[in-house]
């Protein structure tokens, strides 16, 4: 499949602004972060501005932008229409909470705080939802795709989240949540690595066009010379040659290093455990930038088999 | 509304049945299908570039050809594809604004190419590639049954068939509804064990695909004349044939 950079972006930014906000919601009231209105407001524009700019420019990949409020009618049967829906009914608790932490009152930022955090939950299951429910692409049509998209927008929201404490000098907590969240972001993808590299695929070209009966089937000539809208989207190929280095890369630059720096940041405490964490945060970032890109080129469309056979 | 109609016994299912036997790979019916539909009821299907390398469009059937078997077994078949109008496609209910839909009167799969934001959600949810985007215009495109043919009342009955089906010089395809099982199309499948493609994946495919008859027994090889002694100019020789004529042959000689 495709990366289309706005999609790869899209994905990225708004999980990791609504794990941020998953975060805030739900430890402020615990006391688990620091609870002053500076920190709460900072944390909490942050997380919009991630969501909002991934939102918008998920619209950039649309035909027609304008008409992009007709989405949220068919959230009756359509995972990105739900997605459309909880995003922005996830607004409307994160504003209030924003109002309120400027106004400083306390219950009803809490309240609000958990709301948007459940709805920030709701919004990341839906996105890994749309990927799931698509039963062409193998890879997307996998019981770890969902959880993958949760704990990866868990982990980077942590990781954002552990940057902000380290500058208010309290991090100890986000800290912790963001190793936790790195380790099980390495075990998850190593096993949906594993798994689909093991599977078999479901279609071949034999059932793709009935013929099998006879015996093996390759294609000979393609109804087309040139190429066409099918294979640019759905016959993307340069990601494979290199899979094995960027999963690497994923591992290490996006999971591991960031683990190191929060475990170095828990040592040193102070300035240098901010900047430690703020690596952190980047390097994060930067690794389900590379995954995201990965998720799709990995990905391959039953469309494919009529054109190439596999 | 990209709810699926509910799926009621008997219940008309328009579709095409495509004959891999005689299909010759001629593509008369995706041209036929691109004048057509170019200025009907999705028009245009804009074309990219069309004068110069790299020319490419939107097309909504697309002929392809495969080799299947090996050695004497194998055959060429030329494969058409275009979309099934499948009774459980995901290409619908994954759409978020209402654009992709499927008629419940007679199971088309269609656009609506006023509320379409062109997302490409649908061209995913398609396991056959049977949707193309129009780029120019940013909304959808796919296979109507030629709904603009088929129930047009100003042209003569004979032609209210889709311009694929119309234009197969080999009658390779049938139109018809494949809800009714004594149809023609439906008696054609039940005859010739029409296929269902990648039915694995659930989206109960409405189009039939009828597979390549099986060879006739081939001929036995051709027998070489056996030469008469007078074909031998040579005396000697020709004496020499003559005693080895009437020499019993051994017994793995016989039998050639
Ligand atoms: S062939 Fe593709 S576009 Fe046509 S109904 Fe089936 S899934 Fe939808
Ligand atoms: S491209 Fe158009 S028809 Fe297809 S899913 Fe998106 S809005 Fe629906
Ligand atoms: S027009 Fe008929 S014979 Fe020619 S490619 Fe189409 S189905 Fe095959």
């Amino acid at each position: 499949m495709n990366p289309a950079p706005s999609i790869v972006f899209f994905t990225t930014a708004s999980g990791a602004g609504y794990g941020l906000l998953f975060w805030l919601g739900l430890l402020r009231p615990l006391g688990l972060v620091p609870g002053g209105q500076g920190f709460g407001l900072t944390a909490l524009v942050l997380a919009l501005v991630l969501v909002t700019a991934g939102l918008l420019s998920s619209t950039a990949h649309l035909g027609n932008p304008r008409r992009a409020w007709r989405a949220v009618s068919q959230w009756r049967s359509s995972w990105l229409s739900r997605e459309g829906v909880a995003a922005l009914a996830t607004y409307v608790p994160a504003g209030i909470f924003g109002l309120a932490l400027l106004t400083d009152r306390p219950g009803l930022a809490a309240a609000m705080g958990l709301l948007a955090a459940a709805g920030a939950v709701a919004t990341v299951y839906c996105t890994g939802m749309i990927y799931a429910s698509l039963p062409p692409i193998r890879q997307w049509h996998h019981p770890l795709v969902v959880p993958g998209y949760l704990v990866l927008s868990a982990f980077s929201g942590a990781a954002l989240l552990a940057m902000l404490c380290g500058f208010w000098g309290d991090g100890v907590v986000a800290v912790v949540l963001a190793l936790l969240g790195g380790g099980a972001a390495l075990v998850l993808k190593r096993a949906y690595w594993r798994a689909i590299d093991a599977a078999p695929p479901e279609a071949t070209v034999e059932s793709a066009t009935s013929l099998g009966f006879i015996g093996k089937v390759r294609p000979l000539e393609p109804p087309h010379t040139e190429t066409n809208y099918l294979l640019r989207e759905m016959g993307f190929r340069i990601a494979r040659k290199h899979a094995a280095r960027l999963r690497h890369i994923t591992l290490l630059a996006g999971f591991a290093a960031p683990m190191l720096l929060a475990l170095l940041a828990l040592l040193l405490g102070g300035g240098l455990a901010a900047a430690a964490l703020t690596l952190a945060a980047v390097l994060a970032l930067g690794g389900l930038l590379v995954e995201r890109w990965l998720m799709f080129a990995e990905a391959t469309h039953t469309v494919t088999l009529y054109y190439s056979g596999n | 509304m990209t709810c699926l109609p509910e799926i009621a016994p008997g219940q008309k299912k328009l579709g095409l049945v495509i004959d891999l036997d005689t299909c010759v790979g001629c593509q008369a019916c995706a041209t036929n299908c691109k004048e057509w539909n170019a200025s009907g009821h999705s028009a245009p299907l804009p074309d990219l570039k069309p004068y110069s390398a790299g020319a490419e469009g939107v097309w909504f059937n697309r002929v392809h050809s495969f080799e299947a078997g090996e050695g004497e077994a194998g055959r060429t078949v030329h494969f058409p594809r275009s979309c099934l109008h499948c009774e459980t496609p995901a290409c619908v209910t994954v759409c978020p604004t209402g654009a992709s839909y499927k008629r419940a009167e007679d199971g088309i799969v269609l656009v609506n190419a006023d509320t379409c934001i062109g997302c490409g959600l649908c061209a995913w949810a398609c396991p056959y590639g049977a949707r193309e985007m129009d780029e120019d215009e940013g909304v959808m495109k796919k296979c109507t049954l030629c709904i603009d043919r088929i129930y047009n009342e100003t042209i003569p009955e004979a032609q209210r068939q889709p311009a694929c089906v119309l234009t197969c010089p080999t009658k390779a395809r049938h139109f018809g509804d494949l809800g009714d099982p004594d149809s023609a199309v439906s008696r054609l499948v039940a005859e010739r064990g029409g296929q269902p493609l990648m039915p694995e994946l659930g989206y109960s495919p409405v189009n039939r695909y009828l597979p390549p008859r099986k060879r006739a027994t081939p001929p036995a090889k051709p027998v070489e004349d056996a030469p008469t002694h007078m074909d031998v100019k040579n005396p000697l020789l020709r004496w020499v044939d003559r005693v080895l004529t009437r020499m019993p042959a051994m017994e793995s000689e016989r039998q050639v």
